[in-house]
Formats: C-alpha cells, sequence, structure tokens
C-alpha cells in the first residue's frame, strides 16, 4: 500500500507515478488523500493497480482509465471516467455532470446521484448508478448499457444509437428517438449481471424497464426535421 | 412539375437579354433543388464565392534601403518549432506547412497514408481527424498530430500517447458553431468499426463537446490532457475563425501550446453549403486578429500560431507567416496535390455530372481519384506512394516559393517576415489585415 | 467564464460569521477565473431613511473625505464614510438617490459606483480571490449572505467595473458563469423602456438589469427568473441576491456547472463542489445539481 497526500505532493507527482511502469509494477495498492476536489486525479492509468481517493475529487478523475481500479470515497466532479476503455470506477458520493461521457468499456458504478448528461456519448461501457441521473443522460449514446435504479431526468435518451438503458424508477421524458422497449431474457441477465457488479445486492432486478432507439433519425428524413 | 428540373441548364444566353445579378442561374436552380427536395445542400470544399484573400498583398522586395539574399546560396531558415510553451517535447517541422485534420472516414485509407508519405518526405506533419487513428496514418506518418474531438470517435488514450501533438478541436472555418457529418455511403464496416456506430446510417457529430463548455472548462481539459500524457506533447487548440481575437486570448488562458486558427476558406469533407459560405471570417482578417491577441498577452512566438484556410501557392505561406503565423496548415490543397480534381479523371468526373475543377461533392462517398471514399474498387486507383511523392512535390514547391519571397525581403529565416514587408492593393484588404494600401500610409481604421 | 459561490444562512445565530464561512468558499475557484474577484455581503441595514452606497477609485489614496463632504452638502448632512482599500463605503442618508448618482456622475466622474442598496455591499478588484478576500477585508463581515464570483474574462475587458456581482438597482446583485448570445439587442431594449444605464459592456451586466427591469415592474423575483428564461438566450449560471433573496438559475441547456447543498442552517452554490466540502454540516447536507430551466429561490423569513 502506498499512500499520497495531495497536500504535501503536487498532482503532477501522483500522476507521474501511476503512469510508472516501475512503480505501479510494484505496488498494486495506491490511497490518495486530502483530494479537496483537485482536478485531474488518477487520470490516464493504464496498469491493473487499485487507487482508493479519500474524499472529493473535481474534473474527470480516472479520465481516460485503462485496467485501474479507481474509488472515491466522496463526490465527483464533471466528466467523471470520461472515455473510460476498461477497469473499474467506483464513487460513493455524487457525480457530476458527464458522467462517463464517452467511455468504451470498463464499469462505472456512481453509488448516488448523477447529474445532466450521465452517460453522453457513450461509446461501449456500462454505468450503474445506485440514486437517479439528471436530464439528457445518454444522449447520442452508441454503445454500452447505462442501468439506473432511481429516476431519470428529462430527455433521456435523447439521439440514441445502439446503447440499451435500464431504468427501475421515473423517467421523467424520453428524448427524440428514444423509446421503451420489451423487457427480454437477455434483458433481466444484463440487469442482474450489471447489479451484481456493481455489488448492489440489495436491489430488486426486477423492477427495471428498456429503452433503446427507435432507428427512426438514423438517416435523414426531411419529416424528421422537428426532431432535430 | 413535369419537366426534368434536373437537366443542365443551357448555357447560351439571348442577345438583349439580361441575367439578374440577385437571381442568377445558379441561385435559380438551387431554388428548384430546394424545392424538389425540400432538404439543404450538403458538399464537400470550402468557400467559394469571392472573399478577400492574401492574394490582395503584395511584398516589398528590398531594394536600395534594405538588401535581399541571394536564392540557392544564402541560407533562408524554414524550421519551425511547436510547443514551446510548456510540452517537453515540442516538435520541430522542416518546413512551416503542416497537413490539416481530415478524418479517415472522410478520406479513404490510401489517401491518408499518402498524405503521411508526403509529409515524411519534407518533415513536416499530418493530423487525424473525427474517427481515430488508423494504423496506416501512425505508420506512415513521422510526425502525427493527434486530434480530440466533440464527438471522441475512436477517441483512445493508447493513441494519446503514440502521438506527437494533440489537437482539441473546437471548431473548423468551414463550419465554426457546427458539427461533423459523415453520410452513409461513407459509414462503411471499418469506418462503423472505428466510430461505434451502426453501418450505413447517416452520422450527425457533435458541435460541442461531451464534458467540457467554455474557456474556464477548457483549461482543466488541457491538463487533463496534460497529465495522461506527462507533459510531454504539445497541446494545440483549432478554432474556427469568428471572434478570433477573444478566442484566441482565451486559447492562451486556457493553457494551449499551440493555436490552430481555420478561416472560412478552409474546406470540410461535408458541411451544409450554407454554413460554409455564410459562417466565419476570412482567413486574412483573422490572422491579424489572432496575432494582436497574441501581442496582446506578450505570448506571440511563445504560443505559436499555425493559420489554415485558403493557402494554395508559396506566397500564402509568406503572407500568412509575414502577418505573424508561425506555420500554416494545408487540406483543400494537399488533396488536390494528390490527384483531386485532375483532369485525367475527366470522363468519370463526366458521368457524375460534373467536369475537372467544379467537383465537390466529397460528401458522397464517390471519387474517381480514390481520395474522398470508402468504396474499395476507388480508393485502389490511389497509389499512395505516388500520390505521397506528388504531395511531397508541391509542399516543396510551397517551401521555395516562401523562401523565394523572404529572401527578396532579406530575410535569413521565414518567420523574420513582417506585416511591415506587405502592402494591400486593395481598402478592403488593407483594413483587413492591417497593412497599409498600397502607395499610401493609410491603414483603414487606424487614423 | 467562472466562478461562482454563493451561501444563504438560515440559522440567525451564523450571521456574524458569514465572511469567515463564505471567503474560503472564494478561494476555492481561483483556477476558475483568476483575472479578478468580487463578494457581494449583505449585512445590516442602513440607517433608516437612508442607504449603502460603495464606490470605487483606481487611486486607494483618492479623496474620500472630500467627496462625502460635497455628498453631505447635497443632503444637509449624515453621510458615514468608511474606507476600505480601493473602496469606499458610504451611508447616505434622504429617500432619493437618482439625483446623488447624477451629482456623482458630474463632480466625480473618475468615481465608479459599485452598489447602491439598503444592506448590499459588493467589492470587486483585478486579481486573486484571496488577496481581493484579504484587502477588503471579507473574512471579518457579518451578514445574511454573500455571493462571490472568480472571472476568467471571455468578451470584455480584465477591468474592476467588469469584474462581477453586478448591482443594477437596489440591493439586486448578480454573478453569472456562461455567455449570453443576445446580451446586445436586450441592453438596447432595456436602455429604451426600462431607461436602464450600463457601466460596462458585460453580458452579465444586462441579465442583472433585466431582472431589476422585471422586480420593478412588479415580478416576484421568481417571476422575473421566469420571464429571463424566456428573454435571455445563450448557456448562464446565475447566482442572484435581493435584500432578502437568494437565487440560482440555469439556463434550459445547462452545460455550465452549477451544484447546491442545503441544510437547516444554511443553503450554499457554486460551480464545483469543493467550494462547499469545507462548510460545517455538508457531510448531511442535501447535495444536489440544479435542474436545467428551474427557478431556486430562498427567502429570510
Amino acid at each position: 500500500m502506498q499512500t499520497v497526500d495531495l497536500d504535501a505532493v503536487p498532482l503532477r507527482d501522483l500522476n507521474a507515478r501511476l503512469h510508472d511502469p516501475a512503480q505501479v509494477g510494484r505496488i498494486a495498492d495506491w490511497r490518495v488523500l486530502h483530494p479537496k476536489g483537485r482536478h485531474n486525479i488518477a487520470v490516464g492509468l493504464d496498469a491493473p493497480v487499485t487507487v482508493r481517493i479519500d474524499g472529493h475529487v473535481g474534473y474527470y478523475c480516472a479520465g481516460m482509465n485503462q485496467h485501474a481500479t479507481v474509488e472515491v470515497s466522496g463526490h465527483a466532479g464533471v466528466g467523471l471516467a470520461e472515455n473510460m476503455m476498461s477497469g473499474r470506477v467506483v464513487v460513493h458520493g455524487n457525480a457530476s455532470q458527464s458522467a462517463g461521457a464517452t467511455a468504451h468499456g470498463g464499469l462505472l458504478v456512481i453509488h448516488g446521484d448523477a447529474a445532466a448528461r450521465c452517460a453522453i456519448s457513450l461509446k461501449g461501457a456500462d454505468i450503474v448508478v445506485r440514486g437517479s441521473v439528471g436530464p439528457m443522460s445518454a444522449f447520442m449514446a452508441q454503445a454500452g448499457r447505462l442501468l439506473v435504479c432511481g429516476d431519470a431526468g428529462d430527455g433521456l435518451g435523447d439521439s440514441l444509437y445502439e446503447a440499451v438503458l435500464y431504468v427501475a424508477g421515473r423517467v421523467k421524458g424520453l428524448g427524440a428517438d428514444c423509446v421503451e422497449q420489451p423487457m427480454e431474457d437477455a434483458d433481466r441477465a444484463s440487469v442482474a449481471e450489471l447489479l451484481a457488479a456493481a455489488g448492489l445486492d440489495d436491489v430488486d432486478p426486477a423492477g427495471f424497464r428498456r429503452y433503446g432507439s427507435a432507428r427512426e433519425l438514423y438517416t435523414f428524413k426531411i419529416e424528421n426535421v422537428g426532431a432535430y | 412539375m413535369s419537366h426534368d428540373d434536373t437537366a443542365p441548364p443551357r448555357l447560351d444566353a439571348v442577345w438583349g437579354q439580361r441575367e439578374s445579378h440577385l437571381f442568377d442561374r445558379h441561385t435559380i436552380h438551387e431554388i428548384h433543388r430546394a424545392a424538389r427536395e425540400g432538404m439543404y445542400r450538403i458538399r464537400g470544399f470550402g468557400a467559394k464565392r469571392r472573399l478577400p484573400h492574401f492574394d490582395d498583398l503584395v511584398f516589398l522586395g528590398a531594394s536600395i534601403s534594405r538588401y535581399p539574399l541571394e536564392g540557392y546560396r544564402e541560407k533562408c531558415d524554414t524550421t519551425v518549432t511547436l510547443g514551446t510553451r510548456y510540452a517537453r517535447k515540442p516538435i520541430t517541422l522542416q518546413t512551416p506547412v503542416t497537413i490539416a485534420g481530415m478524418s479517415f472516414g472522410s478520406l479513404s485509407g490510401p489517401a491518408k497514408e499518402a498524405l503521411g508519405r508526403g509529409a515524411n518526405e519534407v518533415g513536416t506533419s499530418t493530423t487525424t481527424g473525427d474517427g481515430g487513428m488508423t494504423d496506416e496514418e501512425r505508420t506512415h506518418s513521422k510526425t502525427l498530430v493527434y486530434q480530440v474531438l466533440p464527438s471522441r470517435y475512436g477517441m483512445n488514450p493508447r493513441h494519446l500517447r503514440m502521438a506527437d501533438a494533440i489537437e482539441v478541436v473546437v471548431g473548423q472555418g468551414a463550419k465554426p458553431g457546427g458539427g461533423g457529418m459523415l453520410l452513409g455511403q461513407k459509414i462503411s464496416d471499418r469506418v462503423a468499426e472505428m466510430r461505434t456506430l451502426p453501418k450505413g446510417i447517416d452520422q450527425r457529430s457533435a458541435c460541442r463537446h461531451p464534458d467540457w463548455t467554455g474557456p474556464d472548462d477548457l483549461a482543466i481539459k488541457i491538463q487533463e490532457l496534460r497529465e495522461i500524457t506527462d507533459w510531454e506533447k504539445p497541446i494545440y487548440v483549432k478554432i474556427g475563425a469568428t471572434r478570433t481575437y477573444y478566442d484566441v486570448m482565451l486559447c492562451v488562458k486556457a493553457g494551449a501550446d499551440v493555436i490552430v486558427l481555420d478561416g472560412m476558406q478552409g474546406g470540410t469533407g461535408a458541411t451544409q453549403d450554407v454554413f460554409i459560405e455564410h459562417v466565419g471570417i476570412p482567413t486574412l482578417p483573422a490572422v491579424r486578429q489572432a496575432v494582436e491577441a497574441l501581442q496582446e498577452l506578450d505570448m506571440h512566438r511563445t504560443v505559436q500560431l499555425i493559420v489554415s484556410g485558403g493557402i494554395r501557392t508559396g506566397a500564402d505561406v509568406a503572407k500568412a507567416l509575414a502577418m505573424g503565423a508561425d506555420a500554416v496548415a494545408i487540406g483543400s490543397a494537399a488533396l488536390i496535390a494528390l490527384g483531386d480534381n485532375h483532369p485525367s479523371l475527366a470522363d468519370a468526373y463526366r458521368r457524375m455530372g460534373t467536369v475537372p475543377g467544379l467537383f465537390e461533392d466529397w460528401q458522397a462517398g464517390n471519387d474517381p481519384a480514390g481520395i474522398t471514399t470508402q468504396d474499395p474498387d476507388q480508393y485502389t486507383r490511389l497509389d499512395p506512394a505516388v500520390a505521397g511523392h506528388r504531395l511531397a512535390n508541391y509542399l516543396r514547391v510551397l517551401t521555395l516559393e516562401t523562401q523565394t519571397l523572404a529572401r527578396a525581403c532579406g530575410k535569413s529565416h521565414v518567420h523574420n517576415m513582417e506585416p511591415e514587408d506587405l502592402r494591400a492593393l486593395t481598402v478592403e484588404a488593407a483594413a483587413m489585415a492591417g497593412v497599409p494600401l498600397a502607395g499610401t500610409d493609410w491603414i483603414p481604421g487606424r487614423m | 467564464m467562472c466562478g461562482i459561490v454563493g451561501l444563504f444562512l438560515k440559522d440567525p445565530a451564523q450571521r456574524p460569521h458569514l465572511g469567515a464561512l463564505f471567503a474560503p468558499m472564494l478561494v476555492e475557484m481561483t483556477e476558475r477565473g483568476p483575472d479578478s474577484a468580487g463578494i457581494a455581503v449583505y449585512g445590516d441595514a442602513a440607517p433608516a431613511d437612508g442607504r449603502r452606497v460603495v464606490l470605487s477609485h483606481a487611486d486607494p489614496a483618492h479623496d474620500w473625505p472630500a467627496l462625502a463632504e460635497g455628498l453631505s452638502e447635497l443632503v444637509g448632512g449624515g453621510v458615514g464614510l468608511h474606507v476600505i482599500d480601493t473602496h469606499a463605503m458610504l451611508t447616505v442618508p434622504g429617500p432619493d438617490w437618482a439625483p446623488l448618482a447624477d451629482w456623482l456622475a458630474t463632480a466625480h466622474p473618475d468615481v465608479a459606483v459599485v452598489s447602491v442598496g439598503d444592506r448590499l455591499a459588493i467589492f470587486k478588484e483585478v486579481g486573486s480571490p484571496a488577496s481581493v478576500l484579504d484587502r477588503f477585508g471579507i473574512a471579518g463581515m457579518a451578514g445574511t449572505h454573500a455571493i462571490g464570483h472568480t472571472r476568467m474574462a471571455t468578451e470584455s475587458a480584465v477591468t474592476t467595473a467588469g469584474s462581477h456581482p453586478f448591482n443594477t438597482g437596489p440591493d439586486l446583485c448578480l454573478v453569472h458563469n456562461g455567455s449570453l448570445s443576445n446580451h446586445n439587442r436586450v441592453r438596447m431594449r432595456l436602455r429604451r423602456h426600462a431607461g436602464a444605464r450600463f457601466a460596462t459592456d458585460n453580458d452579465s451586466e444586462v441579465a442583472a438589469a433585466y431582472l431589476t427591469w422585471r422586480l420593478e415592474a412588479g415580478d416576484t423575483l421568481e417571476q422575473a427568473l421566469e420571464a429571463a428564461l424566456r428573454d435571455l438566450d445563450g448557456f448562464f449560471t446565475f447566482c442572484v441576491g435581493t435584500r432578502d433573496g437568494f437565487a440560482v438559475l440555469r439556463d434550459p441547456i445547462a452545460c455550465k456547472p452549477a451544484v447546491l447543498a442545503e441544510t437547516d442552517a444554511w443553503v450554499a452554490m457554486a460551480s464545483e463542489y469543493r467550494a462547499l466540502a469545507g462548510l460545517p454540516g455538508v457531510e448531511t447536507a442535501r447535495v444536489w445539481e440544479p435542474e436545467p430551466a428551474q427557478v431556486y429561490t430562498w427567502r429570510i423569513p
């Protein structure tokens, strides 16, 4: 276990060490103290290490993560785990807007609420939100899965491509080209798998509804002009 | 209507009749087309209307008060170093002409390879585009700039680390404030996979980044990219020319190493015609405003400026540099050097209803030159080695022409050209470039 | 483009500590806006039938007593003066401010009016938030609510006048993160039809003047903000203070960041959570990001 206190060393040192193959090859467990909302903590990791951050983080925490597990005990700022490729990012508090933006792979778990545009342009990752998600979540999401145990804000799944959304609570409104679709066996398996992966054994997998793309906006049609 | 309104117009004017300047035949055709299709026009290429440009400037060659350098003998340096502000590994180019960002998807694989080969031959860089980095591109471009775009198609930290510089794209000159577009014909299996999209859809890219808006957020985004790449790589920010003075200041405040400024004449793979022709300001006034902003912040030459949009000749390069740019980027001209719009393809162009010199349908995926297509039957016609060499030759000519003008003004480095070496031929160019009208001391707006 | 913080104290026992709670919040937003900073503090009411006026001058050694003397002659005495760094806080008796403002503009054209109100006092300067807080002694101030701003200038100059908060009517102040896209026509309309006067070409001043116009027309704060959603275009997060109110509003797309936290003792907003993280009781506060196009207001009972 290696402890890094951000009150004592600059962010640059922390990230440089987390990028250094010699250090991450030797030390599998890292702990970060006093993050105090600083931006860009533990970005660009590319090794199977675990980084536990004691407190709140600012923008882009765990951005572009590969292979690593990053766990935040507090709230996370804008763009949490943006463009994550693989690995696992867990936040125990809330996540600000654009959580998991354009993430290609891996698992993002938010135990609190996620704000607006959660999973925007999602490209293949899985996102599990224990609380609710804000408006315009999964905007333009292309691939991957978003599972929301609470409610979803307005405009859910606007201009959705092939990503699949599961919501247990109330959906305030669906965005353009997003429709409710029947839950098949594969969807029930997906929900169970996502809940298990996120470690949420107390959530009933039965209560989820599926939302996906109606694929009406996939090609330009002048009749759709009102939806653009 | 029963008649065929797609038929080519008869061009023979009738004696005594007068064509309306307002409703000329092109305008009338466009109204007919809109009425028929109910859809705005999407096309490639850049602005086609006449705009104030570098053509309206001339150099004051040396005479008695100044001394010229001998061509071929006395050295006129053309090297440019980019990213000196923060990057641990700035990049150095042998010529001040770089290749602008153009995506695999809008361009074929062989076209991207040819750009890399041509750039390598003369020691300059190429740039990726929407849709990510291909192996061919990385293999064939010695110096490669990796774009971070609003869509983040194919965005990959591995590629970020493999790049020599990173370019955060805010906008482009053909469509400042607009997103990208790639029509279904060009979404092949490979393009679809790279962009994580279903094959054959009409893809509309985002116009804003998904996780930041404005300069305060941009500063944090730039810091993220620096942290991920351990502060090694120069970070460029590319903007379309609009509110250039403020935008350049904000790029500097947000921490950019290099600013890429794309004027209104900049090309595009596929954009609404109304956007191309009516949004943004021409390159000429944009360069002046950008340089003024950099000078105001005492950052000229510390934050480098790359200018693009309508660069065709060494004269354009030299004038952009004289106005204060550190380098220029070419896009449309590079594609033409590869063979786009070549007269040898006249028959193929005629079958498509156009002629060499007027072809602009880069959006359609149908290109006899094999450049703006994803159709294997077409792109295999482009030999990347041959086309790359053509581009290298063209880049050499641009460099030689630039040096010729610099030497004539007595400069041993192309960066020593100054706006004071220029005069304007028109009042509008004098006002926009901020240089005196030839034969006068008058800069409109300055006194 | 900037950082915003706001703190509204519900618990009267906390009010002596307003500045001490608020100052560290603003410092947290330094990176978002290093150009200048400004703070609006809602403190004690001015003496009856009078107002609190904050003026500024580029020269810290400006002859404020002479100016106070001049004002005293106009209103028949009773002008209080307290000089803090480049600013002068005056208490001015009498119900009618407009003729005094005209006199100031003519007799002291180099003096800027920073704020006018009963309880409001604004302090703003070019420089880092920490230095601005320090120069004006904000941490020692008491009151009910405070709003602050750190600025990264976009399209207007880095000057004291161009700094937020903007005060455009008695006790109203507004700070803004974002960029309005139709402020020029709104400014013209307010000039022509509401008699508004503008000190800067800043879009945020237009938003403040717009709210002043609506409030003077009889709107409640909630109604004025609803109207702003219809008439102001662009991307914005506003934090607004009135004599007894505190409000937050985001545009319908809501890209510029904002987070709210509320306990029984206080309501706080900021561009980033880090500004709230030091507040007492924040661990158990309700924390959320304001919804697009939704008006949030609080009022002193």
